[in-house]
């Protein structure tokens, strides 16, 4: 066996059932920055937990151990919730200052540019699990961030090849009232014109404000849905825009004509579900089970990957330094295996991680993007997104 | 489990080899069928399935006896090993496999088997004639290809989202190397004189080949098929040659065998074959390799010498992996 003497980070930890001398292991501590999560969901069923996301890079640390006994390393998750007001720069120095070597965030994009341009003084990275903004891989791009959620573009992509090989090619786009709404209605657009999908019309549903759940909503919803998608032109699927969960969900079997529903309800396009189970997800599937009795969401997987990336470079640089990792990662070296039947990898233009698009209907997993078909001169999974040619990211 | 040094039938391979002239007895092949919950049972005369034995649920690894008469089939979903009698295909006991196996090897004297846990991060020995767990084995996250020495001394278990193989030793059932390997590393296999281990690694798209001795990756052998996107190709079963010439490594989805020599680690050949290739073993005699195609729900028969697949025989549903009986 290898022994490992280099020692880079000076913290002695109870090493019992480790299996090495204290001195000899290397601590990795990855700091984990979030909000905690609205809770207002149209469907109880997507009520998120008080501990989605984290408890996906806790997972993430289990395995980076099992791995680390192997190789004389020792994961530390520091979570850090961040309240109405906290400070995101305060937060971060905080984490520097209690030794962690990457950070994980779960914060909106605002957040992740604040926490990005904090770490930086630190030397520290950014692995951005939860914001899906664009402009943060695009104009708004920074050296020190990876992003490990996918972009909207990608997420929309994905839909749209699958939408076009099922040759349900004219759509009926409904979008919300919100920004981010706004944002993915771009991104749908966007990849209507990429792979020859038509929009017959647009409207927009307006949240109004009024209560998402009442008891009488069953009666009201059925009354509404069929008025706000009538008198269309002809169509074959109608695609919702709805992030900020006003109405999507109440498309599905209420639309004045027969048609299916997908974007933000019906077929969703995401990173993960608690139905998935190809290529081995089983097994993380019941490790997650097993560990906090709740399913696995796709910001869990998020957080799982990110915190993972880090136990991947750290174990194949054997090394804790996070400028060594950070070159493994944006490297042609490094692959995560994560459950999606291929490897994922960084684009070295703007440091997002290349990954099918899943896509799911609430029980079964129905697609997975890249379809086939759907070509890329240096890797299909670059079909989805903003690509090399077109990006807007300058790198100082 | 089909891949096994079989040092102990030295007698039996040379009885297949000068029997090559005349028509050779009939191999009976056990296939594991995943989705299926069944072995379907192969003869390699008439290349047909002769017989179904329903098993409990998922069934996946599958080995025979040394001395021809057990069939073990591990059973993911219900948390144990089934024994088969190979003569009357009936059920006739369990060994305390642990949670969920999948994969399983049995060390050359036939004695002790090693069991990957794959959700619980462990290996388990077992007794076989006693059916009793000797112990656990502490390894990586989401054990798999588990394979031992033809000395008996050494113990191989690669650990998928570890990426590493672990040498343990099969005395003391302590973990004394780790090797990292490209990602999800599935497979390993010993060449029958101790030289040689490989393993595929089924996300890393590589097959690796170590040195025993030094715990080192000695070569990395890529592969590539013209037309196929690169992340089709996932290595997962390994099937060596008695004399360590050739090797053929499934490639799963690439519905593709490949040829690799045994010495030279090239790539001589890609053969294709059904749906999901996975898991194979040889007859005997080695004439033929037959390997499960899982998503096609057959197996494929290609004959050794001439480099070819030359039948599918339908099999249950999801076929996981072969296992021919000694004879």
């Amino acid at each position: 066996m290898r022994v490992y003497r280099t020692l880079l980070l000076f913290v002695c930890v109870g090493m019992a059932g480790f299996g090495a001398r204290a001195e000899d292991v290397t601590e990795i501590r990855i700091g984990y920055l979030h909000a905690l999560p609205s809770k207002v969901r149209l469907s109880l069923m997507d009520v998120p937990a008080e501990n989605d996301g984290v408890a996906g890079a806790l997972l993430a640390i289990d395995d980076n151990n099992t791995t680390g006994r192997f190789v004389n390393q020792r994961y530390v998750l520091i979570d850090k919730t961040l309240r109405a007001g906290d400070d995101v720069a305060a937060t971060v120095d905080a984490l520097a200052w209690a030794g962690a070597a990457f950070l994980i965030s779960d914060l909106d994009a605002d957040g992740v540019l604040k926490a990005a341009e904090a770490a930086k003084a630190h030397g520290l990275v950014v692995l951005n699990a939860g914001a899906i903004d664009d402009r943060l891989r695009e104009e708004d791009c920074r050296a020190n961030v990876v992003h490990v959620a996918p972009t909207r573009s990608m997420l929309a992509d994905g839909l749209a090849q699958y939408l076009v090989w099922k040759k349900w090619r004219k759509w009926l786009l409904v979008v919300g009232s919100h920004d981010k709404d706004k944002l993915f209605a771009d991104a749908l657009r966007r990849a209507a014109t990429r792979y020859g999908a038509k929009i017959v019309e647009e409207r927009e549903f307006k949240d109004s404000g009024g209560a998402r759940r009442t008891d009488s909503g069953i009666v009201e919803i059925q009354r509404q849905m069929p008025v706000v998608t009538q008198s269309a032109p002809e169509y074959d699927v109608l695609v919702a825009a709805d992030e900020s969960e006003v109405f999507a969900g109440y498309l599905p079997y209420r639309t004045w004509d027969a048609r299916p529903v997908a974007g933000s309800a019906g077929l969703v396009p995401t990173t993960w579900d608690a139905a998935f189970d190809q290529w081995g997800a089983i097994q993380l599937q019941n490790r997650f089970t097993k560990t906090f009795h709740r399913f696995m969401s796709p910001l869990d997987m998020q957080a799982w990957s990110a915190a993972r990336m880090v136990g991947e470079a750290a174990a194949r640089t054997n090394s804790a330094d996070p400028a060594k990792l950070i070159a493994f990662l944006k490297g042609p070296d490094f692959a995560l295996a994560a459950f999606k039947g291929q490897k994922l990898t960084l684009r070295d233009w703007n440091g997002q991680l290349r990954q099918p698009i899943l896509l799911f209907d609430g029980r079964e997993t129905v697609s997975v993007s890249p379809q086939e078909g759907f070509l890329h001169q240096f890797s299909e999974l670059d079909t989805l997104g903003v690509d090399r040619p077109e990006t807007k990211c300058k790198w100082p | 489990m089909p891949m096994y040094p079989r040092t102990a039938l030295a007698g039996v391979i040379l009885a297949g080899l000068c029997l090559a002239q005349t028509p050779a007895s009939a191999f009976i092949a056990f296939v594991s069928n995943e989705k299926g919950n069944s072995i379907s049972v192969v003869d390699s005369d008439k290349l047909e399935t002769i017989a179904t034995i329903p098993t409990g649920q998922r069934p996946r690894g599958i080995a025979v006896s040394r001395d021809g008469k057990s069939v073990f089939v591990a059973i993911g979903d219900d948390d144990t090993i089934q024994i088969f009698d190979a003569k009357s295909y009936k059920n006739v006991g369990e060994l305390p496999s642990g949670p969920d196996p999948e994969q399983f090897t049995l060390d050359p004297s036939g004695k002790t088997m090693f069991v990957a846990n794959e959700n619980d991060a462990m290996v388990t020995a077992i007794d076989v004639d006693k059916r009793l767990a000797l112990g656990t084995i502490a390894v990586g996250v989401e054990p798999e290809g588990i394979s031992v020495s033809p000395d008996s001394k050494t113990l191989i278990c690669t650990s998928e989202t570890t990426s590493m193989a672990h040498f343990i030793d099969t005395t003391t059932r302590e973990v004394v190397g780790n090797l990292l390997l490209p990602s999800r590393p599935r497979f390993s296999a010993f060449k029958a004189d101790g030289s040689e281990i490989w393993v595929t690694s089924e996300v890393g798209g590589e097959l690796s080949i170590i040195d025993p001795a030094t715990r080192k990756v000695t070569k990395r052998v890529q592969f590539a098929i013209p037309g196929l996107r690169s992340e089709t190709i996932q290595p997962v079963g390994i099937n060596l040659t008695k004399d360590g010439k050739l090797g053929f490594v499934s490639l799963g989805p690439a519905n593709r065998v490949a040829v690799v020599d045994g010495v030279t680690h090239e790539v001589l050949k890609y053969l294709l074959v059904g749906q999901r290739v996975w898991h194979g073993d040889f007859t005997p005699d080695e004439k033929y390799l037959m390997v499960a195609n899982g998503v096609s729900n057959d197996v494929s028969v290609i004959d050794v010498a001439r480099q070819k697949v030359v039948k599918s025989i339908q099999v249950g549903e999801l076929p996981w992996g072969v296992a021919f009986a000694p004879n």
